[in-house]
């Protein structure tokens, strides 16, 4: 196959190789240094998809990030990536590209039917269709826009490449590698400033590649070649291409996506396909460059009609002819750029320039290339369906209002060129306040706000010779201040023959007795009349009249819309442009693959797993596990074919029995260490701690200040000024840092010191009415007897040479220890209790029956200590000293807190003894009351009580004191279950707790 | 993403840190008479301040110090750094 669009030589892509491509399922090839859009140009394909709205035939409008159009979901490597730009995709050996955004196929489309039959979607369409009846909307309008509409699939399969994150730091962070971009970073460099270029395409150099300008003696190109290797070479630069610095954030921080992989057929082993860099830079120069903005008139459309700038770069870079019979539409010297490129390839263009009697060297130029230039003639509208055909032009009154008599030129190309809009998302993320500038017609960033300078075109500067001054300069000053060397750089000499000035025309007027569309917004089809329709309506907000008509929040987000835009609203509403104002600029610039924000934290690297030094043994005995915060904990350890529910009654049974043992090490513990630890105690937990001898535990409840519980535990003295407290395992980090707090902040007096311990110390909790046997067994020297250590009692053991602690503490309810050795010696520890509670059937238990236990008894945990009760609602106002003050007492004298009907927690029982009972279903009276019926209570936490052998759960009820042996309704709408219960006290095993004591 | 600089360990990122309210509120005193409402606004009433604010940050996964930061919360620009035991002038 020829590739009929293609230049014979020129450009600066590698003609000796040549790459294959499927688009649409069929094959063309391309050459290395191509993009998909310029290889699918030079095949002569100009129909790349379909609008998002009316479905009409969408071409290439542009050659850069700016375009709108050429979107497609991209196959690498068995792998698929939607919102892929074709002239940012750089072709690879093999790289496949389908349409996105028609169905069923690009050339017949359904959608367009909303453009046939004129079935007009109007601004707002959003709001105002599709909206009744009610229920069609599920079943049959949203899924249809779903299919017809949308821009590509994502992928459900696991992504399998790797993304990576960076942190830098740098002297300047420069934007851009354009001639503004070159210029800074060179005069920095030399001033040994630590420097990185960032460039988003593949070549460096910006519009130096494409226009025709000498400096020095050298040209454009040649010049920012020289730069660009000059800085390669040098210590103190990093320059990276493909990378894209998308988001200013607070305090100099820049984030920038860099593609190492995406123009490759498959990622590099051990490369990453894209890294995320975090760059928090001194001084940041935005050589971000302007984008070209169209020309509003009837069908601009249609395929064929694209940036003149745009063609000037399929023609200097990539050889690719945008048409044969081009015509430019300008209101500036740059379409005549594009045309004497066309011209100097043998393709006769004709220019239509808005302005009557322009004057500059390149115009004298394309004079004498004998180009066929009209003045003052107009664009009204293009003709074609698939492609354009010709045009409609007029000649243009001066007042830019009146039409002429309409001509009919055939051409098979529109190139357009409006001006040029300033790049300045950045800059206005950084938050500085951007301002008007009428000369070119452009917002433009205002007074700096962080560390950062816009340059060049960027910046509304459109002279080269300005712009390398500038540059140079603010890159020799802004490295001098953090360096204080000064090289400075001889200023070269600038040939450049286009003029800057504009005419400030933007939309071309409709024909009488035509209705052409004519479109701002090109991604989202957002048409003048669509703009006009809105304001009718009443809004006036630039914001509001975004979202009501879409303009500008595509994926492009409007970069090639934005400002004609603002010119139609502020024409309408009779306004400057600055008084209509823009929108917000958000990053990211560009899209960014979620792949490359989310980085190395994949499965599971998502977060830190933290496994006590008994998990091997957990492993090796059948323990399922189950994440406890951001440790693994065993659940149930399987036997056989036991499920969940058989292995936990076991193990819960066992201990209530025999005697079981559970991995405990994930409880919090803090060391507190002072001669006001006593003290701090006092004031953190609600009960009283000056009096607690040493060798003696304490059960503590503490509270936030407004009341609420905010975690339980007990804490030991260890000896006279040293205290081991216990948290919870999810509240830990929370409690220390709340102790930090009162001691850093509050209570500066207070001498005492605080550190978590947790990590340092294994604990095993032996639970069970023959867990004193075995203590006997693992403690030989020590009096474990209940003389020797009686409830709450603690003491030091030698554990077989190992230094353990023995508490006597209970979270089940029956005569229980925990023994803490440190961490090393944990496995040992394990195994020794194992192996010593043998004969008394002693069993491991998980985090289920450690639940089982700890809810027939009563013991309130995470689920009812869940940020919303206070001590009353869990039965704990026996805790509640009377004699001191503590943090959050004065919260418990409020009204709502103090009421005698408030919740309190309650058991639960089914009549039938049997249905289970979910957690989380809620307390009713009448089951059959109308809707929403009134939730007394809900359930916190169910078990099957194996004292029992029935279902038993705890819940948190409204007036649960006066409720015990009441009849109610569970009703759980998730589960379909109504289930009639009865309300009995909370304590449903040893309501006297007389077995932790025997 | 902010920098903060830490009064003990130096220029760190956000990340490092937790943030902890309104610097500028007392504690009342333990076992003093307190009204209602004095104990609301000690709890719960906040200024939303635009602009200049004090406020209490952790350098959690630092030093864990608490320290008072004063920052624009319009502009995160912060002026001004201090020590837990440093008072607020
Ligand atoms: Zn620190």
């Amino acid at each position: 196959m020829t590739q009929s669009f293609r230049l014979e030589s020129g450009g600066l892509i590698n003609r000796d190789k040549k790459i294959s491509f499927k688009f649409n399922g069929k094959n063309y090839f391309g050459y290395e240094g191509d993009t998909l859009a310029s290889a699918l140009i030079a095949n002569g394909v100009h129909l790349i998809g379909r609008s998002f709205k009316y479905h009409r035939p969408r071409g290439f409008f542009g050659a850069g990030v700016d375009e709108p159009y050429a979107i497609v979901q991209l196959y690498r490597n068995g792998e698929t990536e939607p919102n892929i730009k074709a002239t940012e995709q750089e072709l690879f050996e093999g790289l496949e590209a389908k349409s996105v955004n028609c169905w069923p196929s690009v050339n017949f489309d359904v959608g367009a039917i909303n453009n046939f039959l004129k079935i007009f979607l109007p601004a707002g369409f959003y709001y105002k269709t599709f909206m009744w009846p009610k229920s069609f909307w599920y079943k049959i309008y949203e899924p249809f826009i779903r299919r017809a509409a949308g821009l590509g699939t994502a992928s459900i399969k696991h992504d399998k490449e790797r993304y990576e994150h960076k942190y830098e730091y740098c002297d300047l962070l420069i934007t851009g590698s354009g001639p503004s971009g070159l210029a800074s970073a060179y005069s920095a460099a030399k001033n040994g400033a630590k420097i990185i270029l960032a460039e988003d395409k593949s070549r460096f150099g910006g519009t130096l590649l494409t226009s025709e300008v000498n400096i020095g003696n050298q040209s454009g190109k040649e010049w920012a070649n020289s730069i660009i290797s000059e800085l390669k070479e040098m210590p103190n630069v990093t320059v990276k291409n493909r990378s894209q610095v998308f988001g200013y954030y607070d305090h100099n921080m820049l984030v920038m996506s860099e593609r190492i992989s995406d123009h490759l057929p498959k990622t590099k082993k051990f490369h990453p396909k894209q890294r995320l860099w975090y760059i928090r830079a001194k001084e940041v120069l935005i050589s971000s460059g302007s984008i070209e903005r169209p020309i509003v008139f009837g069908n601009n459309d249609t395929p064929g009609v694209l940036l003149s700038s745009a063609a000037k770069e399929y023609l200097k870079v990539y050889g690719v002819l945008v048409g044969k019979k081009p015509l430019v539409f300008t209101n500036n010297d740059s379409g005549y750029e594009t045309a004497i490129e066309f011209k100097k390839n043998g393709i006769d263009p004709i220019i239509l320039d808005t302005r009557k009697k322009p004057q500059s060297e390149i115009i004298e130029e394309a004079k004498d290339m004998n180009i066929n230039i009209k003045n003052s003639y107009v664009v009204v509208a293009a003709q074609g369906y698939k492609k354009v055909k010709s045009a409609d032009v007029a000649k243009i009154s001066d007042n830019k209002e009146e039409l002429g008599s309409i001509e009919n030129i055939e051409c098979d190309c529109i190139c357009v060129s409006g001006f040029w809009t300033p790049t300045i998302h950045l800059a206005s993320q950084s938050g500085n306040k951007t301002k008007f500038n009428e000369d070119i017609d452009a917002f433009v960033p205002g007074i700096s706000k962080q560390n950062e300078k816009t340059l060049g075109s960027a910046n509304g500067i459109y002279t080269l010779e300005e712009t390398l001054k500038d540059s140079f300069e603010k890159g020799n000053l802004l490295s001098k201040k953090i360096t204080n060397n000064e090289n400075k750089v001889s200023f070269p000499n600038v040939v450049e023959k286009k003029s800057t000035v504009h005419d400030k025309f933007w939309c071309v007027p409709l024909p009488k007795g035509k209705n052409y569309k004519r479109f701002l917004d090109f991604q989202n089809d957002v048409a003048v009349s669509d703009i006009e329709i809105a304001l009718k309506e009443g809004y006036r907000s630039i914001e509001h009249v975004k979202r009501y008509t879409t303009l500008g929040m595509a994926t492009d987000q409007g970069k090639t819309s934005n400002l004609n835009g603002l010119q139609l609203v502020s024409k309408i509403e009779n306004k400057v442009v600055p008084a209509v104002g823009h929108t917000t600029f958000r990053p990211p610039y560009s899209p960014v693959s979620i792949g490359a924000i989310v980085g190395r934290e994949v499965g599971k690297h998502s977060k830190p797993t933290r496994k006590s030094p008994m998990h091997s043994w957990h492993e090796k005995n059948n323990a399922v596990f189950v994440d406890a915060g951001v440790w693994l904990r065993p659940r149930y350890y399987k036997r056989g074919k036991e499920n969940l529910f058989e292995a936990s009654k076991r193990e819960a049974r066992n201990v209530r029995t025999n005697v079981g043992v559970c991995d405990v090490t994930t409880l919090g513990k803090i060391d507190i260490k002072g001669p006001d630890a006593a003290e701090l105690l006092n004031r953190v937990y609600t009960n009283a701690w000056l009096k607690l001898p040493v060798g003696k535990a304490r059960y503590g409840v503490m509270l936030r200040e407004d009341g609420i519980v905010m975690d339980d535990g007990t804490t030991t003295r260890i000896s006279e000024n040293h205290y081991h407290m216990t948290t919870t395992t999810a509240q830990a980090a929370n409690v220390l840092s709340h102790l930090e707090y009162y001691l850093q902040l509050v209570w500066p007096e207070l001498n005492v010191n605080v550190v978590s311990t947790t990590e340092q110390w294994a604990g095993a909790a032996i639970a069970g009415p023959k867990s004193r046997e075995v203590l006997k067994k693992l403690f030989l020297k020590s009096d474990v007897s209940n003389e020797g250590l009686p409830f709450m009692g603690y003491m030091e053991a030698d554990l077989f040479g190992v230094k353990a602690k023995i508490f006597r503490i209970s979270f089940s309810g029956e005569l229980a220890y925990e023994v803490n050795v440190e961490s090393d010696n944990g496995y040992f520890m394990w195994e020794k209790i194992i192996e010593a509670g043998e004969e008394f059937g002693i069993q491991p238990y998980g985090t289920e029956a450690l639940s089982t236990l700890r809810i027939e008894m009563g013991h309130v945990a995470g689920s009812e200590l869940d940020g919303r009760t206070i001590p009353y609602d869990n039965s704990l106002e026996g805790l509640l000293s009377k004699k001191k003050d503590f943090i959050g007492k004065r919260s418990l004298s409020r009204k709502a807190f103090a009421a005698e009907d408030r919740q309190k927690i309650v058991g639960v029982v089914p009549l039938d003894k049997k249905t289970s009972i979910p957690e989380g279903s809620h307390l009713v009276k009448d089951s059959n009351a109308p809707l929403p019926n009134p939730k007394l209570g809900y359930i916190s936490a169910s078990c099957w009580s194996v004292e029992h052998d029935n279902p038993f759960s705890l819940a948190i009820l409204k007036d649960g004191k006066n409720m015990i042996g009441k009849k109610l309704f569970v009703m759980s709408p998730l589960k379909n279950k109504v289930i009639p219960v009865e309300i009995v006290s909370s304590h449903y095993v040893d309501p006297k707790g007389e077995r932790v004591r025997s | 993403m902010l920098q903060i600089k830490c009064p003990h360990c130096g220029m760190r990122s956000q990340n490092e840190f937790s943030y902890g309210g309104d610097a500028t509120v007392k504690r009342p005193e333990l076992g003093k008479e307190i009204s209602d409402q004095d104990w609301d606004n000690f709890v719960y009433n906040r200024k939303s301040l635009r602009g200049k604010h004090w406020e209490l940050w952790q350098h959690l996964s630092g030093c864990r110090q608490w320290i008072k930061v004063q920052r624009d919360t319009a502009t995160h620009e912060i002026f001004k750094i201090l020590k837990a035991n440093e008072e607020i002038s």
